[in-house]
């Protein structure tokens, strides 16, 4: 299964100064397994030494924060759109 | 670059691992995407030079990221608002001594023109070509406002269900104002996106955010002068994304530290809406996570489901032994009645949040009614008429006869 994911400016160094990228998977989890494979260490950045989605960090699958889902076990269909965005205070 | 662009201000320092990168308009830390604050190295500052300044947020300039000659570039000099001594309200909620400050008076109406103005200036020190924001509205109007005076382009994204008056408040400024149709975040989403890609735009709650925030420590400032150098025991702030609560405490930090005002403990409490209320809810049951939640509250300004700063604010109400509170969309009205009844300032529905919540917070014993206490007024009421015209109105309506009067029973 093939989704694309875009890629906010700081990770940008991890895919060649891509801001979409393609990959694999049947959950997020699985999604960011196949970017790590491909990107080495971006998995990191997004994930905390638990393994949990860093604090600060935004996941979208569709249009949906991750958060409102199912968290890394979110299904993510061929052809889903996903964005890890920074998190940032409103206004 | 040019030298001394930004004052005294150093570097960005992240809030979550202390990594430092140069000044520049970032926001998110490369390491672990925690937000970036800026660094200072703060010469010494004295009373003295600060009353001799302007009596705008520019009195404050050596502890700003601005340079020194920020009064020469047009803006909207917003600032030094009146911190008023709330009699009637402080009798008629028990507490003793009680003040308003009210930035209702600032160029667009509402506290944001402090923190646009801050913005504004990274923006034009950036060369950035497009001044933008993500808003619930009131940062909106005051980006639109502010690249009007500065001749810079100005986009701005609002929700599309937005009050009226909001909308109208930007689209006089501006040309380019954009309604999305989805709430807050999603617009902040959108806006996230768009600064990824495109080049020389400062959003200024996104890109430029470390530079936007500093702006309101200017509300701490001004509230520690007006009391004549001197921190509040208590103080009730409304919390949206977190980040003016945030800012306020890390003012009084800083006069601490600079010795401008004496060390003293000082306890901080947050204001929501119940239909809003994540950080709220977290400080309720106790935990260090906030729930990101679908915002359904009159209180749209405070709208922001995903608060990113609402751990900061958790810690520091827990730290300075306040509280986080909210309140229902009925209580909000009756706080902008109460507001408006009893000291004659009309406040939109954040300000109507920050007093309900003030007096719950009497109510439930969680603040001392014998401390010095500030709520801040962040808002003006003309733009949230609705949430009160159907409340109040003519009393009666008659024929313009004595007669008529004497038999209204109006007196
Ligand atoms: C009138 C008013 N008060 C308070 C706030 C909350 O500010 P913050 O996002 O800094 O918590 C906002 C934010 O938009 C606002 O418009
Ligand atoms: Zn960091």
């Amino acid at each position: 299964m093939s989704v694309s994911v875009r890629i906010p400016t700081i990770l940008r160094t991890y895919t060649d100064g891509s801001s979409e990228v393609d990959a694999g998977g049947a959950t997020l989890a699985e999604v960011l397994d196949d970017l790590e494979a491909h990107h080495t260490g971006i998995r990191a950045r997004i994930l905390d030494d638990t393994g949990a989605l860093r604090r600060f960090v935004n996941v979208y699958v569709g249009n949906d924060d991750v958060r409102f889902l199912d968290g890394l076990g979110t299904p993510t269909p061929d052809g889903t759109q996903i964005s890890i965005i920074p998190a940032v205070a409103g206004g | 670059m040019r030298e001394g662009a930004f004052g005294n201000a150093t570097g960005l320092v992240c809030r979550e691992c202390g990594h430092e990168i140069a000044l520049g308009p970032h926001y998110a830390c490369p390491e672990c995407f925690g937000p970036l604050e800026i660094a200072y190295a703060f010469p010494e500052v004295t009373r003295e030079q600060i009353e001799a300044g302007p009596r705008n947020i520019w009195r404050y300039k050596a502890l700003l990221p601005v340079p020194d000659d920020i009064e020469q570039s047009p803006n909207m000099e917003p600032g030094f608002t009146r911190l008023l001594k709330a009699h009637n309200l402080g009798a008629a909620l028990g507490i003793d001594n009680l003040w308003v400050k009210d930035d209702s008076t600032n160029p667009t109406n509402s506290f944001k023109d402090r923190v646009v103005a801050c913005a504004l200036s990274a923006a034009v020190e950036f060369h950035s070509k497009v001044f933008a924001c993500p808003s619930t509205g009131n940062l909106a109007n005051a980006v639109a406002a502010a690249g009007a005076r500065a001749g810079i382009r100005t986009v701005v994204f609002i929700p599309s269900n937005l009050e009226k008056p909001k909308q109208v408040n930007s689209a006089v400024y501006t040309d380019s104002l954009v309604a999305v149709n989805g709430n807050y975040d999603d617009v902040n989403r959108l806006a996230s996106e768009i600064a990824g890609e495109e080049e020389g735009w400062a959003f200024v709650n996104v890109n430029v955010r470390p530079f936007y925030a500093e702006g309101s420590k200017t509300l701490g400032y001004e509230i520690a002068e007006q009391l004549g150098w001197r921190l509040p025991d208590q103080i009730v702030i409304p919390v949206a994304s977190g980040s003016q609560l945030t800012k306020v405490h890390k003012a009084f930090q800083e006069l601490i530290t600079l010795g401008l005002v004496e060390d003293k403990p000082y306890r901080v409490f947050g204001a929501q809406a119940t239909g809003c209320s994540p950080v709220s809810v977290a400080y309720k049951a106790g935990v260090d996570a906030i729930r990101p939640v679908k915002p359904d509250t009159i209180a749209k300004s405070l709208a922001i489901g995903n608060p990113a700063d609402g751990i900061y604010v958790l810690d520091i109400c827990r730290q300075t032994g306040g509280a986080v509170e909210d309140v229902s969309d009925e209580e909000v009205r009756e706080g902008i009645l109460l507001l408006a009844r009893n000291e004659g300032i009309f406040t939109e529905t954040a300000g109507g949040t920050t007093v309900a919540v003030l007096r719950k917070l009497v109510e439930s014993g969680q603040l001392d009614t014998t401390l010095d206490t500030v709520v801040i007024n962040t808002g003006m009421g003309l733009k949230t008429l609705d949430a009160v015209s159907d409340r109040v109105g003519a009393a009666a309506t008659i024929e313009p006869s004595y007669a008529a009067f004497t038999g209204s029973g109006v007196v």
